[in-house]
């Protein structure tokens, strides 16, 4: 057949192309309206609120903690005064000083190993989602093997071979054992939207299958990858303190896993020391609902039922 | 993170069942497919374990040598002997794997380095005791509670029965649960001296089977059992309650209210009957997970069992131990998880196809 006339239809098809290809919102403002969508959910904004108090405090720890996080020389084991707030530990050091020291390692953690956990389920998971065949079944195994293979047992034997590591070494066992729940959850939805018209329209235009999995699937899942994301970094600031409380890693660095570690090792206990056993555990504990918080509000994202307020 | 209850085949629900086929023969093809992933994956679980430690810098014999090197210089005649004792693996890579596998299958992991004489099985053996029943029990019962719990808050939706749980629930999760454990150690523990801060027994009883011993074993095990409920309860209320809510949505549960049945009836019989089969395979896994499950609350209670144990082989750097419990933990979990897949087959027939 001859190319002469474009025939009516194509024409029209054009022109909705044309207007809808018009300018793509920039990522700035992307990201702005995400924000603004979590922040009008009541419960996420508490959520933010704590979680940016804490980051203050962590960035601006030399300035708040009255003391150096390791330094040492006062009484042993004291009780709460005008000078150490919450008392002072078994090796001298002041307990306020240590919290806010502190938050920075638990921050720094949940945020790097959360980030790593997800991008590797991102990777995974939508690559796992789209491919069919014999890659599929083996992706497929992979993943399975480390969801049945139980987190914290294979955590604390990966640390105990990487004895003498870090907090290096505490993001790496992490990330290992944290990210395939999260491709699981992405790949289903993958699947789920492979099959719609969007997907299968960009197939017929002929662009490159990954471009389709980053550039058109993508897209429609932002608020599970956030989500993942806030859920990864839950589970690794939980993990990294479990790992630091049992003296895995490094016990000089003072986080708030190592404070704990210390306090029963040091018999904190049987010194009636409740600040030094109670405050670790409720700053963890806050950062984590923080977390749990936020997600909340990161349902709504990309689902506008799930908003607070609008009704269904 | 969300919380997307994945079941086994859940995917699957939407398809009509395949009416064509022996319904014996297709049960028993479904068997057969899972048997022989446990199988595939035991293998590489196995494996697994084999690769850790060689991956890894430093040999597990150089830190027991560096352990003993310690209290005065090594010959190398020491050594050798040292090695040999401690059944420090020879050969190449491949001769190292037939022995490990011959070692897996003949359940021989050789002996602690820690504990030295004794022997891996026999640590393990004294410890599983003290691990299954405490953890089990308290599983159970938390499975039980939490899934009653969860049928009421989901039938009694919006008022306080569903809030308050549901809440709690939410927010356990965001503890670190050894917290939990060494608060309740310090308060009812120390301060308030109500239960044993430490150990299985007490330090004039010995293991036996008489109601003395018996009280004495429950008494201290009051305080870790009571930190894995309160930790643990909410994950099944709160599970129960979400399959729940969106099977009373169901158009078999409306007809069985409108046809003036007992809303009791409706809700345990019909609802919640059906609700249960995700919680269903937690459960199994949960029970799977019972070997290892409880390493941090071991540690805190200093409770004698798989997890303290685990946590003994790791800061001392017990390899063999250490090699061995995890073996165990892994294999428990993938055991379970088979039987829950077959379970599931057997109570929804939709999953076998």
């Amino acid at each position: 057949m001859s190319t002469q006339s474009i025939p009516p239809s194509t024409r029209a098809v054009r022109a909705i192309e044309e207007a809808s290809i018009a300018p793509a919102p920039s990522p700035l403002k992307v990201v702005l309206r995400v924000a603004s969508t979590v922040w009008s959910n009541g419960k996420a904004r508490i959520g933010i609120i704590i979680l940016g108090l804490m980051i203050l405090i962590a960035v601006f720890a030399p300035l708040l903690a009255p003391y150096g996080a390791r330094q040492n020389g006062f009484d042993r084991s004291a009780d709460a005064s005008a000078a150490h707030w919450l008392g002072t530990t078994a090796a001298g050091e002041d307990v306020l000083s240590q919290l806010i020291w502190g938050a920075q390692i638990s921050i720094f953690v949940g945020l790097v190993a959360g980030l790593l956990s997800t991008v590797i389920a991102v990777l995974v998971g939508l690559s796992w989602g789209y491919v069919r065949g014999f890659g599929a079944d083996v992706i497929n195994f992979i993943v399975n093997l480390f969801l049945v293979i139980p987190g914290l047992p294979l955590m604390i034997v990966i640390a105990a071979y990487l004895s003498g590591g870090g907090i290096g070494m505490i993001i790496v066992v992490v990330v290992i054992t944290g990210w395939a729940w999260g491709a699981r959850v992405l790949r289903s939805q993958t699947q789920s939207l492979r099959s719609r018209d969007f997907v299968t329209a960009a197939v017929f235009s002929g662009e490159r299958p990954f471009r389709i999995v980053f550039r058109e699937i993508l897209p429609n899942m932002t608020s599970l990858i956030v989500g993942n994301f806030f859920g990864a970094a839950t589970a690794a600031i939980l993990a990294e303190a479990g790992l630091e409380y049992l003296g895995l890693g490094d016990t000089t660095v003072v986080s708030w896993g190592t404070m704990l570690f210390w306090a029963q090792n040091s018999n904190a206990l049987l010194t009636g020391q409740w600040a030094l056993l109670f405050a670790p555990g409720l700053c963890i504990a806050l950062l984590a609902t923080s977390l749990t918080l936020i997600n909340f509000g990161v349902d709504g994202i990309s689902n506008p039922r799930l908003r607070e307020g609008s009704k269904r | 993170m969300t919380s997307v209850t994945i079941a086994p085949g859940s995917a699957d629900i939407s398809a009509a069942p395949r009416i064509t086929g022996s319904g014996k023969g297709r049960a028993w093809a479904y068997v057969a497919r899972k048997a022989g992933l446990l199988l595939l994956t035991l293998w590489a679980a196995i494996t697994l374990n084999f690769i850790l430690p060689r991956l890894m810098p430093g040999s597990p014999a150089d830190a027991a040598l560096a352990k003993l090197a310690q209290n005065g210089p090594v010959s190398d005649a020491t050594k050798a002997a040292i090695e040999a004792q401690l059944g420090v693996p020879t050969g190449n890579i491949l001769e190292q794997y037939v022995a490990y596998l011959h070692q897996v299958v003949t359940l021989d992991f050789g002996v602690s380095y820690t504990f030295y004489p004794q022997s891996v099985s026999e640590l393990v053996s004294t410890a599983l005791p003290y691990t299954l029943v405490l953890v089990g029990v308290v599983t159970i019962i938390a499975f039980v509670l939490g899934t009653l719990l969860g049928v009421l808050a989901a039938w009694k939706r919006g008022t306080w029965l569903d809030t308050l749980p549901t809440l709690a629930g939410s927010f356990a999760s965001a503890f670190p649960y050894f917290w939990t454990a060494l608060l309740l150690l310090f308060f009812a523990g120390y301060v308030g001296r109500l239960f044993p801060t430490s150990g299985a027994y007490g330090p004039t009883a010995s293991p036996q089977f008489t109601l003395g011993f018996l009280g004495d074993a429950i008494y201290h095990a009051a305080l870790p059992a009571l930190t894995i409920l309160i930790t643990s309860l909410g994950s099944w209320i709160l599970g129960m309650r979400n399959t729940m809510i969106s099977t009373i949505g169901d158009d078999y549960v409306t007809f069985a209210e409108a046809n003036g049945l007992k809303p009791r009836t409706v809700a345990l019989r019909y609802a919640a009957r059906n609700a249960i089969l995700p919680n269903l395979t937690s459960f199994g896994l949960a029970l799977g997970g019972v070997v290892g499950g409880s390493i941090l609350v071991e540690r805190v209670f200093g409770y004698p069992g798989i997890g303290y144990l685990l946590f003994n082989a790791v800061t001392n750097q017990d390899y063999p131990l250490m090699q061995a419990l995890f073996l165990m933990i892994t294999v428990s979990v993938l055991i379970a998880n088979f039987l829950v897949d077959i379970l599931y087959g057997v109570l929804d027939p939709r999953t076998r196809r």
